[in-house]
């Protein structure tokens, strides 16, 4: 028998962003996933006319200091990394990018973290918790690049 | 018409009711706000408290000038659309917002030359006496820079 090309299937990346700019960023990002079979997840059914045709998951947001709203979410990511396993998380932040992140490694996921363009002076506190999660750990300022990471490989804009 | 816009998370009466006595001062009716939900309603400027998805970004497009917080949401959203975004940052100490990170925000992007801004009411008050005279910007293209699109594509292949 002659060898084959083993067949790779499209990667399955997961996309996370919560609402407001943290999804307007996520969006601009997708030309990377052309050859990825994506699953978007955000924190409003309105922004299903964003990505027409594609498949989204609305979950809810919160705070650092929601408990109760992070468990509900902690929760529900959980459930939808059980049902996508992806290969990949992609996230922009905030809480629904951390607790993927976090909990995407405990499914063998090669994490993202890329945080706001907003975040000038310094790392938000979600993407420094998500760090030592990620594989990959971006910030869109040069002046924030760190030996130890974040790096800085471009920006949204 | 001029869109003035504060995001659906918090309102920013500081910004809205400085517009709003503008627009009075000035005999304006061109205006248009969205003041969120705890928003002090203004007097002589249409407003509404909240815009879905859709709606707001119909608004951007059919601006001729942008007016809002530093939020990065409404800042893409106006620079997508080429539409000119005059910007008055958030202020922690006025629990505007958690913390001063607009302010940083804003002047940055300044400098980068894709928005103008106005730190305080009188510079806003200044900056809108001027408006008629900004020149509507390019489109930029709706996608990251072709640096970070790369750095993910190269990530996402090295499986």
């Amino acid at each position: 028998m002659p060898d084959r090309e083993p067949v790779r299937r499209a990667p399955r990346v997961l996309a996370v962003a919560s609402g407001g700019g943290h999804w307007v960023q996520l969006l601009r990002l997708r030309p990377a996933f052309e050859d990825c079979e994506v699953t978007y997840v955000t924190v409003s059914a309105a922004y299903r006319t964003d990505i027409p045709g594609e498949s989204l998951i609305v979950v809810n947001d919160a705070t650092r200091w929601q408990r109760f709203q992070m468990g509900v979410l902690a929760l529900r990511m959980l459930w939808i990394l059980v049902r996508i396993r992806p290969q990949l998380v992609i996230t922009t932040g905030a809480a629904p990018g951390y607790l993927a992140v976090r909990l995407g490694r405990l499914f063998g996921a090669r994490c993202v973290w890329i945080d706001s363009i907003a975040n000038v002076e310094e790392v938000s506190m979600s993407g420094r918790l998500a760090a030592r999660h990620a594989q990959l750990f971006l910030t869109q300022w040069p002046q924030l690049a760190r030996e130890e990471g974040p790096e800085y490989r471009g920006s949204v804009l | 018409m001029i869109f003035v816009t504060v995001g659906a998370q918090m309102p920013f009466d500081r910004l809205v009711l400085t517009v709003d006595e503008w627009a009075r001062a000035r005999g304006r009716s061109d205006v248009f706000a969205q003041i969120g939900l705890d928003g002090r309603p203004p007097r002589n400027i249409e407003y509404t408290r909240f815009l879905e998805a859709a709606e707001f970004k119909r608004r951007i497009r059919e601006a001729r000038v942008v007016v809002a917080h530093a939020g990065m949401g409404t800042i893409l959203s106006a620079l997508e659309a080429g539409r000119p975004i005059l910007v008055m940052p958030r202020v922690g100490a006025r629990r505007e917002t958690r913390n001063d990170h607009q302010l940083a925000t804003a002047q940055r992007l300044r400098e980068l030359g894709r928005i103008s801004t106005a730190m305080d009411e009188a510079e806003l008050v200044e900056r809108l006496d001027q408006l008629d005279r900004i020149a509507a910007p390019d489109a930029i293209s709706p996608h990251a820079s072709g640096e970070l699109i790369g750095a993910l594509r190269d990530f996402i292949r090295a499986r």
